[in-house]
């Protein structure tokens, strides 16, 4: 057991802090105000090799470990969560399914662009009656003169409207529920998909959600991820990293919401003493930094599990469960120590506060996540993991 | 061009200094070492050079096994080699014998350009940039803004500010220069440059592996005697509910009787 990071690790979190610090944190809350997609920034990510950094050298990536990128999420999602997402769904939702599932000149073709910036990804699974339900899809994929054809709805997609590779879901087969599912890697430039209506939202604002149309969209062959038929599994096998990611978004927030209130406190003064000296803060602020760590250790195993090829369904859904509940909870407790100045929007609190809220919603509801882990508690007879 | 940054890691200046009870040093538990920030821009300098002009950019602290990470860092930027240069005779060691040290590696490497930072921020001493040399015997212009270099003519143009005037210098190669933060902007160490550094290995060096004999280290001319904390800060004078004439005569009796500025 030894719960150090290494010298690699400590060097990457100093170097993306004082990156968040000094680039992202003082443009976040114009990019929130403006919901702006922040190009020149993710440029500079790419530049510093955020955008790949799970992916090997070979492929123009940085090889880092997962647990590097928890430690990056963490750090980006402090500056700013809108920013962070947009990176996140480009590593974890579309180069590293490529990078598990693609084919030897799919990798070739694909990652180096994603991870050097030149271009960036999306991940189209929700529909607009398969949410929660996902493997319910109904968007169709099928063969037609040797190219693959294929229409639908897809919902919600983050990247949506910049993204120029769509990660597209389907059903392939005539047989319901996940084992009739294929996954597709969609350019934007292939004739018969389209961004449909971007949306207006509560937070992460200036990461764009939008609806991608595909109207006989023809993609060709070769452009298959993984085998017919797999697409239900390698969906789930991603959103186990892609939770990873989330649970470090929410760590982010909590600790935003944490660092923000402690420096608070010490300088507001009332009934004649710092707020800091009340012990209804002192607990608190004690509570919020016991949960942030509870949840970023969580998340650091979580990614350790992943990183030695072990499954990690579970240790994945109790990460993000537990990181997006605290990050509600902190950021909601912070405004309240903020009083009517967490409100406004001259501090950052009302954004953290609202930022928080889809980390419950996205890449598996709270609920989701519990019916994923009770299904591991009890299992099936002779398998249950209390 | 054959380049070597000299560099030392510090307290970071943002964390809160404690003393050691018995005044003997800084208690360093818990406390975020970083690479002093002029060597950033030492490091930096001589990455420039190297991409201008190609060549080697070499790496080399004095310090204890620590100061590694300070190293790892001018590697993940870009730096070619690094080396600790690490003894207990050097533990405690003054700015002449820290110059006496980083001369004895970097004299068989014979470089065309020494960079140091113009200080660095634990101590503040400004000292071993110009002692080192002084050692090497090399020509040096101390807290540059600007360098230039023409490798054809062996001879580099640097400015350094001065109140109110800019001194522009022309230097002979090879020469050794202290930098100044707003010689450039430092590079972040990118992720692939990380795990590059991650491969390197850092030569430790002690001062037999330097070809140093202890006398010709020497101890310390100053030693450390004790450190202290300063003076904590008394409460200052509020001048309250004062008519604006009473409160503006009570401000200038403060600033010319107490304060002594006026
Ligand atoms: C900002 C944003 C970005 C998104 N980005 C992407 C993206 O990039 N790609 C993508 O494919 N999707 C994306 N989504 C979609 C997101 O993953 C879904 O919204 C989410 O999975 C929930 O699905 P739903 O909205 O259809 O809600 P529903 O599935 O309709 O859920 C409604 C409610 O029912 C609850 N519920 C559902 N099933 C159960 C159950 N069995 N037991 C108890 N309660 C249950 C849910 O938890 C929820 O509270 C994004 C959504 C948002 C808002």
């Amino acid at each position: 057991m030894n719960l150090e990071l290494s010298e690699e690790h400590r060097l990457l979190q100093a170097t993306v802090r004082e990156f968040a610090a000094r680039e992202i944190a003082p443009a976040a809350a114009r990019l929130d105000r403006e919901a702006r997609y922040p190009a020149e920034l993710i440029a500079r990510a790419a530049a510093l090799g955020l955008m790949g950094l799970m992916i090997p050298e070979q492929y123009g990536g940085a090889g880092m470990d997962g647990v590097a990128n928890v430690i990056v999420q963490e750090e980006l999602a402090r500056a700013s969560a809108g920013v962070q997402v947009i990176v996140s769904v480009n590593n974890s939702l579309v180069a590293d399914p490529i990078l598990r599932f693609g084919t030897e000149e799919q990798k070739r073709r694909y990652l180096p662009p994603l991870t050097e910036g030149r271009s960036l990804g999306c991940y189209c699974l929700t529909e607009s009656s398969a949410g929660s339900d996902a493997m319910a899809l109904e968007t169709r994929a099928g063969l037609r003169g040797g190219e693959w054809v294929i229409t639908g709805r897809k919902l919600f997609v983050t990247n949506g409207v910049e993204a120029d590779l769509c990660i597209v879901y389907a059903r392939s087969e005539d047989v319901p529920g996940a084992r009739g599912l294929s996954a597709f890697l969609v350019e934007k430039s292939f004739p018969g998909i389209q961004v449909g209506k971007v949306e207006h939202k509560l937070g992460i604002r200036c990461s764009s959600t939008a609806e991608i149309l595909l109207d006989d969209c023809r993609v060709p062959a070769e452009n298959l991820l993984g085998r017919r038929g797999e697409g239900g599994k390698i969906a789930l096998a991603t959103l186990d990293g892609g939770r990873i990611g989330i649970a470090a978004q929410a760590i982010g927030l909590a600790r935003a919401a944490l660092e923000e209130a402690t420096a608070y406190v010490s300088q507001r003064r009332l009934f004649g003493r710092a707020l800091r000296d009340f012990q209804a803060t002192q607990w608190a602020l004690a509570d919020m930094a016991t949960r942030t760590d509870a949840a970023r250790l969580l998340a650091y195993r979580a990614a350790w599990l992943r990183d030695r090829g072990e499954r990690c369904t579970r240790e994945a859904a109790v990460a993000k469960l537990i990181a997006s509940e605290t990050a509600m909870w902190a950021t909601h407790r912070a405004v309240q120590l903020f009083g009517g100045y967490g409100y406004i929007q001259d501090y950052p609190l009302e954004r953290y506060f609202r930022d928080a809220k889809i980390t419950e919603i996205y890449e598996g509801t709270s609920e989701i996540l519990r019916l994923v882990i009770s299904r591991d508690v009890l299992g099936s007879k002779g398998t249950a993991r209390p | 061009m054959n380049i070597i940054v000299c560099l030392k890691q510090v307290p970071d200046t943002e964390a809160p200094i404690r003393i050691r009870p018995d005044g003997t040093g800084i208690d360093e538990t818990g406390l975020n070492l970083v690479m002093n920030y002029y060597d950033e821009h030492a490091t930096e300098a001589a990455l420039r050079l190297r991409e201008q002009f190609g060549g080697t950019v070499t790496a080399v602290a004095v310090g204890p096994e620590r100061a590694r990470e300070a190293l790892r860092q001018a590697l993940a930027m870009g730096a070619d080699e690094a080396a600790l240069l690490r003894d207990p005779q050097l533990d405690g060691a003054d700015h002449l014998q820290v110059a006496r040290a980083l001369a004895a590696f970097i004299t068989p490497r014979t470089p065309d350009v020494v960079i140091c930072g113009k200080l660095s921020t634990d101590d503040n001493a400004a000292v071993v940039g110009p002692a080192l040399a002084e050692v090497l015997d090399l020509p040096q212009a101390t807290a540059i803004a600007r360098l230039e270099v023409d490798p054809n003519r062996a001879r580099a143009t640097v400015h350094r500010e001065l109140e109110g005037a800019v001194e522009v210098l022309e230097v002979p190669l090879p020469a050794l220069f202290t930098v100044e933060r707003s010689l450039n902007e430092p590079r972040y160490p990118s992720l692939p440059g990380i795990m590059k550094a991650k491969r390197k290995e850092i030569a430790v060096m002690d001062l037999a592996a330097l070809g140093l004999s202890p006398e010709e280290v020497g101890s310390p001319g100053a030693v450390l005697e004790r450190l202290t904390s300063p003076p904590g800060r008394t409460a200052g004078v509020q001048v309250n509910g004062a008519e604006p004439e009473a409160a503006v005569e009570a401000i200038i009796t403060f600033l010319s009787e107490r304060a002594k500025v006026l």
